[in-house]
């Protein structure tokens, strides 16, 4: 419903009039196109929603948003941006980040925002390299990836931000695909709607310095035998003719199903109280299984900002004190 | 004067005089701090002039007994104005061997020594390091020493207490401070009443500790050992009403005083940090008066959430010391390039890295004014005093607000856990701080993020929520009046040269110097932060002695007072005490190629006043041999 007051805004509304500086071909149009989909059919107001992002070639988002944006400094964006919900937490808040800004220097705010349940909404692009410094392996590059910093293969090995995410007590924790467009825009659509902080984390192309690293279970004909979509309530099942699925042994490890078995596949319940499933999903063997996208985790818990006006909003009416009275405390007395 | 003070005076000598340095030291268990802290009280109710200085170790709790478990609080009182709490006591309190060791060197000579002998056991000495027991091998001779079973005259006090023996220990301090409210001809009542007061949950603690704190005072009364009470007049103190006041509090009421003056709330965003914790403690209890605070995750989340919070309109604060503000460097630039309000509290510690948390120094300021890349000035102010740390947050937070720039003040141990009185501000007096959010946008006309105040050439402060005001800024250089993301050379240099001048122009609006003494002279005393007590005293005395001597206290560290040249200029030389290796006459010899000579001591300690005076004198002297030559 249009009114004056709120009038009902269009995907182009939401675009500025920058021009957008991303390499041609870069996944992140993509991105940029989804969310601003997700936006106009949210009924979002331009002067409500702040985009807030760290450092890297995600984190140019704000410039090609127009509604309010902060691009602040390298991992720092969940820390300004729970400055900013705290302060007032009408706002509509959210973060774009990638996976060297969330995942390395930004590792500890991205926790700390996760454990806190900060209403935030997290965008993290993850293109398993770092593209703004041009093509160095990232906490989420594969081990033994060669890259300018590690001519000889990289010895680190990578972590899953979804499993980082659990384990930090996120509260809706999903995956998306750039190039799977309607499949993200339902993501932000979600992620909008939760209280809490929201991780979504984006399945990126750098076709500059490292094109290809999610054809094998995102190209056309490869897809649908290599991507799990997780829908609520129903068996994991993929395939074209959802003929195979997943199941898990009593130790919660991962195991393929098909034929007379199929009925063995687990049933999906985003909102589980034990993360042990949506666990053993996001640590599962890229090579053995398929790849799981959707919702891992979706948990209702009462979020940071309100359990701080609450304090504020209960200390003031406990107590009223005038400035005079503050100053004027403990012992005191009046000379001449 | 109550009736036991005046019935002690019958048979016993009362000697007036007009200041008194009591040290109170022992282990860090044995609650010197409190002891200090109600003789504090006290004597501020009684109306003299007090200043004081704990010094506390960084162990939480040191093995007791041991030479770094030493705790002490050192009181100076008088019948005067006075600057410092003083450089040797008159009266030194020593509950152990340990603190014996620690402090007797600097206890005057014939000074009273009180001891407790209950704590002088064989190992308290091998604790102590001690090879012979100093009481028997005249290492005491030249001190009046009063020794008192403090343990053994607790427990007899007690002997009717419902607590146990260890409980009943922990009350030796109150037995020590009822002996010296004796001495010193003090009112126990406003002790009664805290003690009541502090521990209204546990009558029996509150019992036990009144209980040894009388017998403390009658054991003094009725015993031989003390001859002599003492009288010290109440100070000629201005008009007004008072209160006992800490520099960390004192920020905080500042903080607080200018938020309502300003209309706006506090955000608080602190991750603990030694001497500056208490900041986010005291803040932690003001939510009635609408402050958040935000414990975060580490030191520069704690900057980057309270720019996030100015950035939503809020009054983005963080506290920390030296470390942490190392930490913030890189964030505090992004609020000079964003151009946000931030107030920055940094409570100096003796470094470099951890170095002393617990002792004193001022070295951070050429850290708060170029630790960071680029061209980023931040305005710079200092506290002097804790009285003064109220006026310097409230200046910070209107230089903030008005000029829309991070602002750092400088505070340190010395200045956050000493006291003094401060006499109250009318609160109705104290001006208003004039914040103007950019209105609601026009449809159809673009917000310009960057159109600058002509006077202040501050930017609005747009809060996000408000319609038609959307636009994005960032840590990228942008072009001025629009904000968008600029390389262009020219840009560039017209933004650093902005920003510079943005921060230079905060000195329009600064009232003139007012120094202590004549605006000409031989030698301009400069001082800043903290040293200001030792710099009064020393200068007050040699002022009395006829030298042609002034001193000034600068809180504005940049930009610097306009006026500061001219003043410097009406004398023959320039001489700047301060606790680091001569950051601030560095900064003024830059500046104004103006021959200051730098008074240095980095020892984790205050300046003695009277160190401080020589070393002055000695300028002086130079400047008469030059002047014959």
């Amino acid at each position: 419903m249009t009114t004056v007051d709120r009038p009902v805004l269009q995907k182009k509304d939401f675009k500025t009039d920058q021009d957008v500086r991303w390499c041609p071909g870069c996944g992140d149009y993509a991105i940029l196109n989804a969310v601003q989909g997700a936006f106009a059919k949210l009924g979002k107001q331009l002067h409500e929603t702040v985009v807030i992002s760290g450092i890297g070639c995600s984190s140019r988002f704000p410039y090609y948003m127009e509604t309010f944006g902060f691009h602040t400094i390298h991992g720092r964006a969940p820390a300004i941006a729970t400055g900013v919900k705290v302060s007032n937490p009408e706002l509509d808040v959210w973060v774009v980040t990638g996976d060297g800004d969330a995942m390395s220097i930004g590792g500890n705010h991205f926790i700390h925002a996760m454990r806190r349940n900060v209403g935030l909404k997290i965008l993290m692009f993850n293109n398993r390299i770092y593209g703004l410094t041009k093509g160095q392996f990232s906490p989420t590059s594969e081990a033994g990836k060669i890259t300018k910093s590690s001519p000889l293969g990289s010895v680190d090995y990578p972590f899953s931000p979804i499993a980082l995410t659990l384990g930090a007590g996120g509260t809706f924790i999903a995956r998306g695909v750039d190039i799977l467009g309607p499949h993200l825009e339902d993501l932000v659509c979600q992620a909008s709607g939760h209280k809490g902080t929201a991780l979504i984390e984006i399945y990126q192309n750098c076709n500059i310095f490292n094109d290809g690293a999610y054809k094998g279970f995102t190209d056309k004909d490869v897809r649908d035998d290599r991507i799990l979509y997780l829908q609520h309530g129903q068996p994991l099942l993929f395939g074209a003719n959802k003929d195979k699925g997943i199941a898990f042994d009593a130790g919660f490890r991962p195991f393929l199903v098909s034929g007379a078995d199929l009925g063995k596949a687990f049933v999906w319940d985003e909102t589980s109280d034990t993360p042990a499933p949506a666990m053993a999903l996001a640590t599962m063997s890229e090579a053995e299984f398929p790849v799981p996208i959707g919702v891992f985790r979706r948990r209702d818990k009462p979020n940071f900002e309100s359990r701080v006006q609450a304090q504020v909003a209960a200390a003031k009416e406990k107590k009223q004190e005038s400035l005079k009275d503050l100053l004027y405390a403990g012992e005191i007395w009046d000379v001449g | 004067m109550d009736q036991a003070t005046s019935s002690a005076t019958a048979h016993k000598g009362v000697q007036e005089l007009d200041q008194v340095v009591i040290r109170f030291a022992g282990d860090s268990g044995d609650g010197m701090q409190l002891t200090g802290d109600q003789f504090t009280r006290t004597t501020a109710l009684m109306g003299n002039d007090i200043a004081t200085f704990p010094d506390f170790p960084a162990e939480i709790r040191a093995p007791a007994g041991t030479l770094p478990g030493v705790s002490a609080f050192q009181l100076r009182f008088s019948s005067f104005d006075i600057h410092t709490p003083g450089d040797a006591p008159d009266v030194l309190v020593a509950m152990n061997p340990a603190a014996l060791k620690v402090h007797i060197k600097e206890l005057k000579k014939d000074g009273i020594l009180l001891l407790n002998t209950g704590s002088f056991g064989a190992l308290d000495l091998k604790k102590a390091k001690y090879d012979a027991d100093p009481r028997s091998d005249g290492s005491l001779d030249g001190w009046r020493v009063i020794e008192v079973d403090l343990e053994a005259r607790t427990k007899e006090a007690l002997a009717n207490s419902p607590l146990d023996a260890r409980a009943k220990g922990r009350c030796k301090n109150m037995y020590a401070l009822g002996i010296l409210y004796w001495m010193f001809h003090r009112d126990m009542e406003p002790t009664m009443k805290a003690i009541a007061k502090k521990f209204a949950k546990k009558p029996d603690i509150v019992d036990a500790n009144l209980t040894a704190m009388k017998a403390g005072h009658a054991y003094a009364e009725t015993t031989e050992v003390f001859q002599t009470a003492y009288e010290v007049a109440p100070a000629p103190m201005r008009a007004g009403t008072y209160r006992n006041i800490m520099g960390n509090q004192a920020l905080c009421l500042g903080l607080v005083a200018a938020s309502k003056k300003a209309g706006l709330q506090i955000f608080l965003g602190s991750y603990p940090i030694t001497p500056a914790s208490d900041i986010l403690h005291q803040l932690s209890g003001y939510k009635h008066h609408g402050v958040i605070t935000f414990q975060a995750e580490d030191e520069i989340a704690a900057v980057a959430s309270a720019i996030g919070a100015s950035y939503a309109g809020c009054l983005g604060v963080t506290s920390t010391s030296g470390p942490g503000l190392a930490l913030k460097a890189e964030a505090l630039g992004l609020a000079v390039m964003a151009e946000l309000p931030l107030v920055v509290l940094n409570v100096q510690r003796a470094g470099p890295s951890t170095g002393m948390p617990t002792k004193t120094q001022q070295a951070d300021l050429l850290q708060a004014m170029y630790g960071r890349n680029g061209e980023s000035p931040c305005v710079v102010l200092a506290a002097s005093t804790p009285s003064d740390a109220f006026e310097t947050a409230f200046e910070a937070v209107r230089i903030a607000v008005t000029h829309m720039v991070p602002v750092v003040v400088l505070s340190d141990g010395y200045v956050a856990n000493g006291s003094e009185p401060w006499l109250l501000p009318d609160v109705d007096a104290l001006p208003a701080i004039d914040v103007k959010f950019a209105p609601e946008g026009k449809p159809d006309e673009k917000f310009l993020p960057y159109q600058r105040n002509p006077k202040t050439l501050a930017r609005p402060w747009a809060k996000p929520g408000t319609k038609g005001l959307q636009h994005r800024i960032g840590g990228l250089e942008k072009q001025d009046v629009t904000g968008n993301i600029s390389y262009d050379p020219a840009n560039h240099q017209h933004m650093i040269d902005t920003r510079a001048a943005k921060v230079a122009k905060v000195a329009d609006d600064l009232p003139p110097l007012q120094p202590i003494g004549a605006m000409t002279g031989d030698v301009l005393v400069i001082g800043w932060g903290s040293t200001r007590g030792a710099i009064t005293a020393a200068t007050l005395r040699l002022q009395k002695a006829g030298h042609a001597i002034s001193c000034v206290f600068l809180r504005h560290l940049n930009p610097l007072p306009n006026d500061l040249l001219a003043l410097m200029r009406g004398f023959s030389k320039v001489a700047l005490p301060e606790l680091n290796c001569g950051q601030l006459a560095m900064m003024l010899r830059a500046r104004y190629l103006v021959d200051v000579q730098s008074i240095s001591q980095v020892n984790g300690q205050p300046f003695k006043s009277q160190e401080l005076e020589d070393r002055l004198l000695a300028v002086l002297k130079d400047t008469k041999g030059e002047a014959k030559q």
